[in-house]
């Protein structure tokens, strides 16, 4: 961004993922552009930016929202957790590697959308019905898989947390 | 032995982590953001382009209009027809006097921000005079009329007991995958170099074509597939964004990108299926069918784009499906209208005929007191049949059935399936309209010419293919691996697939078609193949014993009858560096091989999908409890990906026949723009379990691996059947006139009198 065609830059600290940024943005700036392409976290993707897919849902203070509809001055203060922060090291999280046991993505596109979603979630229901996973998962648009791996992997994901 | 197992994908790791690299994640120092000015009507005469104010602002580096263009020829068809050039019809990169479809690029606008980009688009004025739009197939310019058959048709309507007929359509919507499409082009001055990241599909083709529009040696253009969020036929097809971003880029001097949004795209990618049927048979007096007739308008929108007739032309020659028909004439009637020009989505033509036929063959069955499976039983092609030559023309091949048995896949899924029959009488007893519905069809996939790969094998051991496919998330990087693997009986882990790389492989064809496996699984094979050949030669030499003596397994060579002389490939391919002792006089340095597989035909799997509905005859909401597909693949490289394929694929279809639609009003404005008015299905609308059946019992002669393409036979009945579901729910004796069956054309068509 050049700077001298911006107007109403805002300072915002957030943390991601564990970790503090300071940055200047625009106002308008979403926070799923600043997350992206100021910060570097490509993994939310943006698949309509008017808050139906579900494909940029982060955590913010663990709670899921859609970062398109979120400005990023919106997040300043906050702790924002994205994709990026679900695995350790090589170590794919038990959520991460349910969706691949179930074949629960296939151009994984939708994907880091539906691993924020269930990851918070489970975090709020350890055991849930599969018709509740199913409720919770209708909040989100995958196009490939049709779901059933995606409510699979959560199943068994929440199976394995007992 | 990795084929036929359902190993893990080895495209998951990178996308579950946020690792992909799809096209919006790509950026080139110094860049520029491009946005689209589109028409914001239907059909006008376009008298000027006031771009001043745009130019003016801060920040906005060029804009760009049609005048400036206006020596661009128009963006050519991919897959040209030999009698039908659609020269007229084709789209200009920019429009210049005319507008012709809300949404219809004008103008483009660079800026050193997308925001600001998008600003900038807002001032710049269009002068506009509107004209009348065309919104029906039937009052528009017949760009094309197709018509093939065989057999004496008149004959076979004369000597009819019985005649039924039925007018049908098919609603318009798409493939709509997730991630909007990007694009981002750098030109290097200095080498006379363009590089495009973002493509996908078919980017040895849109390349040429590029090059061709740019006046560029092919050679100079560079294409980059990325990971691509959903492709089902639209994505990566050459649009006219495909020329403006690297025209800029080349023009500025500076990296061009441009990231469509949801809005555009709704209304600038292929929309697709839109066809009305008047379909006919003629049936002797025990239900023999005699012959078939149908006359079709086809809406293809505003313009011919790269399909061409793709879409006309398979409706044409798949309409039979796996039945025995006689004597059968089509004529197609390809028209334009104001609307999204049109190309493929999964499954093209067959989707829409199919729906066509199966409801056709519900009706007669009624008609004639047969079940409808009975109906169906008397006319498969059974397999003494097959092959069976078809007198028809299917995108330039010979229709020939390669291999199968018909009849015993239907027996297999109406076996699978007998108690959902009990279930629907239970559901009626209790109230509630429910319905089981079948449908039988025919696919084709593994289209040709050729496709081309190489495999090399490093002295680390580790093997590359450079494939001609792309990664669109049907998991190609995995099945390609594995036949890789298991020719060179290493560890499908230790095989890298590149896809979509035009400098890699200049030569392949693409993804699309379902042919990526067959063709382009047979082209590794033959790679693989030719690699282990100069391996033995390699590893005979080193090991000082006869070719004929070493084998293969486990990566390494061994010698029979001598267990202590072993070579592994990586310590052939280090012997076969420049030099190196394992090459022969004349030999080529380094293991590896680009092979080429060519194939006549395309192979024809088939399936049968079954499914069991309730309706709410108050609110006319569809539910679909119960749902099988049954599908023939000839051999499954990855049973967990067909599988996946599968279940997919029907839950897409269940959108085109429930939910989705694009709709347009009088003046020919586009009434589903954004994921509130496009319904695609959630989790609450698909099927909970999609069963499958999945079967190998007719591998196809044609190809080394027996493998026949299991991307498009999840979605290619799901319009048929669960018409046939909520016509049986419904009691009703004519055919379901209209895909999607949205809940007010449900309760429609649910209230009495029942005269339908």
């Amino acid at each position: 961004m050049t700077e001298e065609y911006v107007q109403d830059l805002q300072p915002v600290t957030v943390t991601v993922n564990g970790t503090a940024h300071r940055l200047t943005v625009e106002s308008r700036r979403t926070l799923a552009d600043m997350l992206r392409h100021d910060l570097g976290y490509t993994g939310t993707h943006l698949g309509c930016e008017h808050g139906i897919c579900g494909a940029c849902t982060v955590l913010v203070d663990g709670v899921p929202a859609r970062a398109c509809l979120m400005f990023g001055v919106q997040a300043d203060g906050r702790e924002v957790r994205t994709v990026e922060g679900l695995a350790s090291g090589d170590q794919l999280s038990d959520l991460q590697q349910a969706f691949s046991d179930h074949h629960g993505l296939q151009c994984g596109f939708c994907t880091p959308g539906f691993l924020m979603l269930a990851e918070a979630f489970l975090a709020e229901n350890p055991d849930p019905t599969e018709e509740e996973i199913r409720d919770v998962v209708s909040a989100n648009l995958c196009r490939c898989t049709g779901y059933q791996g995606i409510v699979e992997a959560i199943a068994a994901t929440a199976k394995g947390r007992r | 032995m990795t084929v036929g197992r359902s190993v893990p994908r080895h495209e998951d790791a990178r996308l579950l982590r946020g690792e992909g690299n799809f096209a919006d994640d790509v950026n080139r120092a110094g860049q520029v953001h491009l946005r689209v000015v589109r028409s914001p009507v239907a059909h006008a005469r376009l008298d000027g382009v006031d771009a001043e104010e745009a130019r003016g602002m801060p920040g906005v580096v060029a804009v760009l209009t049609g005048a400036e263009l206006k020596d661009v020829p128009p963006i050519p068809v991919r897959l040209p027809h030999p009698d039908h050039p659609l020269d007229p019809y084709l789209q200009p990169v920019l429009a210049r006097d005319e507008v012709r479809y809300v949404g219809e690029p004008v103008a483009v606008v660079a800026a050193a921000d997308p925001y600001l980009a998008e600003d900038a688009a807002e001032l710049v004025e269009l002068d506009l005079t509107e004209l009348p739009a065309v919104l029906d197939a039937e009052d528009g310019t017949r760009a094309a009329t197709l018509a093939d058959g065989f057999g004496d048709v008149d004959a076979a309507f004369a000597a009819a007991a019985h005649v039924v007929e039925v007018t049908v359509e098919v609603g318009r919507h798409a493939a709509v995958p997730l991630e909007p499409r990007g694009l981002v082009a750098e030109y290097d001055r200095g080498r006379d170099r363009l590089e495009v990241w973002g493509g996908s599909k078919v980017p040895n083709f849109n390349r040429t074509v590029l090059a061709g529009l740019l006046g560029m040696p092919p050679e100079a253009v560079h294409l980059y597939a990325m990971d691509a969020g959903g492709g089902f036929g639209a994505r990566g097809e050459f649009y006219p964004e495909d020329f403006l971003v690297p025209y800029l880029a080349r023009r500025l001097g500076r990296p061009v990108k441009w990231t469509e949004d949801r809005a555009e795209a709704l209304v600038a990618l292929n929309h697709s299926r839109q066809q009305r049927h008047h379909l006919a048979a003629a049936f002797s007096e025990d239900g023999t069918l005699l012959g078939l007739r149908d006359e079709i308008w086809h809406d293809n929108g505003a313009y011919a784009r790269t399909h061409g007739l793709t879409v006309p032309d398979l409706t044409v020659a798949m309409l039979p499906g796996p039945y025995r028909v006689p004597a059968y004439g089509c004529r197609l009637h390809m028209a334009l209208t104001n609307k999204t020009p049109c190309g493929t989505y999964r499954a093209p033509g067959r989707y829409e005929g199919t729906y066509a036929r199966e409801q056709l063959l519900d009706v007669a069955a009624d008609r004639l007191g047969l079940d409808p499976v009975e109906l169906r039983r008397r006319n498969l092609l059974t397999p003494e049949e097959i092959p069976h030559v078809r007198p028809l023309n299917a995108l330039g091949t010979d229709v020939v059935l390669d291999a199968g048995d018909y009849p015993k896949l239907l027996e297999a899924a109406v076996a699978r399936t007998r108690d959902w029959h009990a279930e629907a009488a239970r559901l009626r007893a209790d109230g509630v309209p429910a319905g089981v519905g079948l449908a039988v069809f025919l696919e084709k996939s593994g289209l040709g010419p050729h496709e081309t790969a190489d495999v090399a094998v490093d002295p680390s051991g580790a093997v590359r293919v450079h494939s001609g496919g792309t990664s669109l998330g049907q998991g190609i990087e995995t099945v390609l691996a594995q036949i890789a693997a298991e020719r060179l009986t290493v560890p499908d882990d230790r095989v890298h697939v590149v896809n979509g790389d035009t400098g890699l492989q200049p030569y392949g064809m693409g993804s699309w078609a379902s042919r990526s496996t067959v063709v382009g699984g047979s082209a590794v094979v033959r790679a693989a193949d030719a690699v282990v050949d100069k391996a033995r030669r390699a590893a005979a030499r080193l090991l000082e014993a006869d070719p004929a003596d070493l084998v293969l397994d486990g990566g390494r060579f061994t010698v029979t009858g001598d267990p202590a002389a072993a070579v592994t490939l990586a310590e052939v391919a280090a012997a076969c560096a420049p030099g190196g002792p394992g090459l022969g006089d004349g030999e080529e340095p380094g293991l590896a091989a680009r092979r080429v597989f060519a194939v006549d035909h395309m192979t024809y799997p088939y399936g049968v999908h079954v499914a069991l509905v309730t309706v709410d005859p108050g609110t006319g909401a569809v539910r679909v409890p119960r749902y099988l597909v049954a599908y023939e693949v000839g051999r499954a490289i990855n049973p967990a990906l067909v599988e996946g394929q599968l279940v997919g694929g029907a839950a897409q279809g269940l959108g085109g026949a429930l939910y989705e639609e694009f709709r347009y009003d009088d003046a020919g404005q586009p009434l589903a723009t954004t994921f509130m008015d496009y319904l695609m299905p959630t989790a609450s609308e698909t099927v909970p379990y999609v069963e499958t059946l999945i079967t190998e019992d007719a591998p196809s002669p044609d190809n080394p691996l027996g493998t026949k393409g299991a991307g498009e036979g999840g979605i290619t009945a799901a319009g048929a059947a669960l018409a046939s579901a909520v016509r049986a729910a419904l009691g009703l004796r004519a055919a379901i006139p209209r895909l999607p069956l949205t809940p007010a054309r449900v309760v429609e068509l649910s209230e009495p009198p029942t005269e339908r």
